[in-house]
């Protein structure tokens, strides 16, 4: 089977030109794949890189060496090198990325928040909007809330309409970043439930969970980060 | 790299900078910037006062002469016409019809004692629309898209707030269907709580009428709202540029590293 994502000796240092130029090598010689409608779990302490190679992958961070190869619409991108319109080129289409904390448009209604992906794709606004509510139905929350801009609300009421814009798209590969860090039991469950669909789906995901029963839940295979460590 | 091939580089871009630069004596404003802007793409050109920025914009927007390189435009025929080579009618046709050009100060950018519905309708009549009600009905449908009440229609600017002012003008530069719009400050002179009303409303046009847009600002916030890509200027130069999210998160150059960490945090 060929895979979604073919990371070979990716690396990625951070130069602080306002701190005298020190130089904080994050990591180095990163090097995995995903297939179709598996689940890869990064594993390793805080620091040591995780965040940073979701952010590589989602071509938000620069690559500094080595290859992200991405399978896009049928031929693979190698995002270390993309052209930024080539980048835009694949989050429309094949990356989706649930960050940890929601960045959310000041004003926007939380409905239109969670149908913006699909309006974006194309889809018509009403039928984006059922589907975001239906999510957001899924994921609790509460009806008399849609037409709020989600700044208000708490911070896992805010996680999962992060959660929900996420999963609402149809792309091949999703990033998972700590989707289930705020969130009550019920919801986690709801979140399992969700990446389970994915991956029926064949939609290749790399996830960060730091809760142990999550990740076996959804892990299909567990790549170690403190390995690609890069020594200061 | 054994494969690479993308889909998305077949169109054709809209305009085209080479190498341009401008002097005024021995002052350089801006030097030997040069990149492509394809339809549908957002452009931010961010920097400090006296980076260049504002120059750049007027080069691109045939307002200032180059004194090196050269503005390439795409016409609706899909020739890419260098701009200083283009006559008089061609220019007008440019800035009456296919580009918008959205000021800091709304008061530059409309006719502050005539009537919103006339600001609006001055640019259709231009492209030689003649019927009244027509006119008036699209002017009408216009305002409330920006979000102004079709009440006020026969007020002149003079008597808007700020923030209407503001709708106003880019009603008048969108009602055309432009393909390109260059924005300098667009939010600049305004309340924080109308640039964010402001924001999202230019957010949405864009994305719905398919423009391309150069919006110059020293405001990283409106950058990261309003555009795809961005480019960083200081002394006159593009000193970097890419993905406006890559550049903003991930800043290579110690100055943009310097603006990026100046922002207060809200």
């Amino acid at each position: 089977m060929t895979a979604m994502i073919d990371i070979s000796n990716a690396e990625k240092t951070f130069t602080m030109h306002l701190q005298g130029g020190v130089e904080l090598p994050v990591v180095r010689g990163v090097s995995f794949h995903v297939a179709p409608g598996e689940c890869v779990v990064l594993s390793g302490p805080s620091g040591a890189g995780k965040s940073s190679i979701l952010k590589m992958i989602f071509g938000n961070y620069r690559c500094d060496g080595g290859r992200i190869g991405i399978r896009h619409r049928g031929v693979v991108i190698d995002l270390a090198t993309a052209e930024p319109r080539q980048v835009l080129s694949v989050r429309r289409s094949t990356i989706g990325y649930v960050s940890q904390f929601l960045r959310a448009v000041p004003r926007v209604a939380t409905i239109d928040v969670v149908a913006e992906p699909l309006i974006a794709n194309g889809s018509a606004r009403a039928e984006a909007r059922d589907r975001a509510g239906a999510l957001l139905r899924r994921l609790n929350i509460p009806e008399r809330l849609w037409a709020l801009p989600p700044s208000t609300f708490s911070g896992g009421e805010q996680q999962r309409v992060n959660i929900a814009r996420g999963f609402i798209s149809d792309l091949p590969i999703l990033l998972l970043d700590e989707p289930t860090a705020s969130l009550d039991a019920a919801n986690r469950a709801v979140v399992v439930e969700l990446v389970e669909e994915k991956k029926r789906q064949g939609v290749a995901m790399v996830a960060i969970v730091h809760d142990d029963e999550i990740r076996h839940l959804i892990a299909d295979r567990i790549v170690d980060v403190t390995s690609f460590a890069a020594a200061a | 790299m054994a494969e690479h091939v993308s889909a998305a580089n077949d169109d054709q871009p809209l305009l085209v900078a080479d190498s341009l630069g401008k002097t005024y004596g021995r002052l350089t404003a801006c030097r030997d910037v040069s990149f492509a802007l394809y339809p549908g793409e957002v452009l931010a050109v961010v920097g400090e006062s006296g980076s260049g920025k504002s120059t750049l914009l007027q080069l691109l927007s045939a307002q200032l002469a180059p004194s090196a390189g050269r503005v390439s435009y795409r016409m609706r025929d899909g020739v890419l016409r260098d701009l200083a080579a283009l006559g008089e009618a061609e220019r007008r046709f440019l800035f009456r019809t296919d580009w918008g050009f959205v000021h800091q100060d709304p008061a530059q950018g409309l006719r502050m004692a005539v009537s919103a519905g006339a600001n609006v309708g001055e640019r259709l009549m231009a492209v030689g629309w003649n019927h009244y009600g027509r006119i008036r009905d699209t002017a009408s449908s216009w305002l409330e898209r920006v979000e102004i009440d079709t009440d006020r229609i026969d007020d002149a600017p003079r008597t808007y707030s700020g923030g209407m002012r503001q709708r106003l003008q880019i009603a008048r530069n969108l009602v055309t269907e432009p393909r390109l719009v260059f924005m300098d400050e667009p939010t600049g002179g305004l309340d924080v709580s109308v640039q964010a009303r402001l924001l999202d409303l230019m957010r949405n046009l864009v994305s719905e009428l398919g423009l391309a847009a150069i919006v110059v600002t020293h405001d990283l916030a409106v950058a990261r709202l309003l555009s795809h890509r961005v480019m960083v200027m200081k002394g006159g130069r593009v000193i970097e540029t890419g993905l406006t999210d890559q550049v903003l998160d991930d800043p290579r150059e110690p100055y943009t590293q310097l603006l990026v960490s100046s922002i207060l945090p809200a």
